[in-house]
């Protein structure tokens, strides 16, 4: 089973594509406010994490998730099962 | 801060739509004169945005049904049917309904948007799955969310990322509803249901298909996509709407599972809304019979959607789907779109303006809807007011000026 810790760094390299030249992203870092991501961008940041990390996102979750580190905890649990 | 002030961006939003002189998401029909034409701005202009797809909403047999109706059972039910009691033609509707699909259960709703409402939420509720297709209508993604069970999106029209998404969900899979649309209403494009049908076997899921575009226009008895791929006895239940093909108002749902009857107890929006009242009922009883005598009328959708998507594609736009009665021309931009769709008003062209977000992958479209009813000579003028625009200075386009993006799905 997958940690939170081991998922972290799996998450900022996933991310990182999507981040602007220079942008230092961390925990505390807000998925759409500051990686200013419209809401198309966030469904294929979204399908790429799910398909690194074979899980599905479910959209009723998706208002709880505002950090990156929402996002690494919702990895967390959805792998537990 | 009042609770007001979310409304301030919408405000800026519609303002800026103003200063183009005209608001395209608030268009006032003056009059309307047939299924194909109305007077806007005092204009004689030629519908083609009404899903008005068999024309049917000035059929005499269905105006006088509902005349009938409307002096034999009143101007409304005042109340539900639950509480109030089923006409004798609420009964006699969802046994029409219910014959033309050849399924023993069907429901009545008294619209689309709360067919979907009261069939997914009442189906699907707290520890079950719902996988929806990215591009559902809304009333898809509301009928889920009032159910209360788990929603999951897959990739649009993308078998492979379903099968997946039921794989990741493993026995829990035995109680997820997979829901898709016959036809799109955005781009026109079709669901691809034989794959999607030997995917939900596999994985002994549910499957649901709204045919709310697709009814009366797909299939060779005009049932829609399920029909047409031959998979009806596979799919577990459909939903549609009376106010496309049909031309009136109301949502139905049908089924082959004895338990579906049962919705109508369960079912809030079912439950807790007026029933749809009697014209309106007698005039769906009415078209329902016409599109089941009428074959004709599919046919001439059909040579109409041919043409049309010919004509535009020989002047250079680039449409979102296969040849079909949803005609999508793709625009690079929002300024241009609205730019378009205002100089197609002024020459007497209604189209659907869609823009983001209420579009797929971010697309600005000038939707076209084509009807039966159009005449070739309606065609041709659609076709040259478009073809205008293609050689017009200030509103040229041509497909090298859509965005590599901009694929169809």
């Amino acid at each position: 089973m997958m940690s939170y810790s081991a998922i972290l760094p799996q998450l900022f390299d996933t991310l990182k594509p999507f981040t602007k030249p220079g942008f230092q992203l961390k925990e505390q870092t807000e998925l759409v406010a500051e990686l200013g991501l419209d809401s198309l961008q966030v469904m294929q940041v979204l399908l790429k994490i799910e398909d690194h990390f074979d899980i599905s996102i479910p959209l009723n979750n998706l208002p709880n998730i505002r950090t990156v580190k929402d996002l690494g905890e919702e990895i967390e649990k959805l792998l537990k099962g | 801060m009042s609770l007001f002030d979310k409304f301030l961006p919408i405000q800026e939003a519609r303002n800026e739509l103003l200063k183009s002189g005209v608001n395209p998401f608030h268009v006032t029909v003056e009059k309307i004169i047939s299924p194909t034409e109305a007077i806007i701005n005092g204009r004689k202009t030629i519908l083609v945005g009404t899903n008005n797809y068999l024309g049917l909403t000035f059929h005499p047999d269905s105006i006088l049904a509902a005349q009938q109706a409307l002096a034999q059972e009143g101007t409304g039910t005042t109340g539900s049917r639950m509480a109030n009691g089923s006409f004798a033609s609420h009964n006699a509707l969802e046994k029409a309904i219910a014959d033309f699909y050849g399924a023993p259960y069907a429901i009545v709703f008294s619209t689309g948007y709360q067919a979907n409402l009261g069939v997914l939420s009442a189906l699907a509720g707290p520890g079950d799955t719902i996988l929806i297709d990215g591009d559902s209508h809304a009333s898809i993604y509301d009928g889920c969310r009032l159910g209360g069970a788990e929603i999951i999106r897959f990739k649009h029209n993308d078998v492979a990322d379903l099968e997946k998404r039921l794989r990741r969900l493993g026995d829990r899979s035995y109680r997820t509803l997979i829901v898709v649309e016959g036809i799109y209403s955005m781009l026109g494009d079709r669901a691809p249901l034989a794959e999607i049908v030997e995917v939900k076997k596999k994985y002994g899921a549910t499957l649901i298909v709204d045919e709310a575009h697709s009814l009366g226009v797909l299939g060779q008895h005009g049932r829609g996509l399920a029909e047409e791929t031959g998979v009806e006895q596979d799919v577990d239940c459909i939903v549609g709407t009376f106010s496309k093909s049909l031309g009136s108002t109301g949502g139905f749902g049908i089924s082959f599972h004895p338990e579906f009857e049962l919705i109508r107890y369960t079912s809030r929006p079912y439950i807790f809304t007026a029933s749809p009242c009697p014209s309106v009922v007698a005039s769906t009883r009415a078209t329902i019979r016409i599109i089941q005598t009428q074959p004709e009328l599919r046919q001439h959708l059909w040579t109409n959607s041919q043409n049309l998507y010919e004509g535009l594609t020989k002047s250079g736009y680039m449409l979102g789907a296969e040849v079909g009665p949803i005609i999508a021309a793709m625009v690079p931009n929002k300024e241009l779109a609205l730019a378009m769709w205002q100089q197609l008003l002024e020459n007497g062209i209604y189209v659907n303006l869609m823009i983001p977000p209420a579009t797929p992958n971010g697309e600005c479209l000038l939707r076209c809807s084509v009807s039966a009813a159009h005449t070739h000579e309606q065609i041709e003028n659609i076709i040259a007011a478009f073809a205008d625009m293609s050689h017009g200075t200030q509103t040229h386009i041509s497909p090298a000026h859509v965005q590599p993006g901009a694929t169809l799905n």
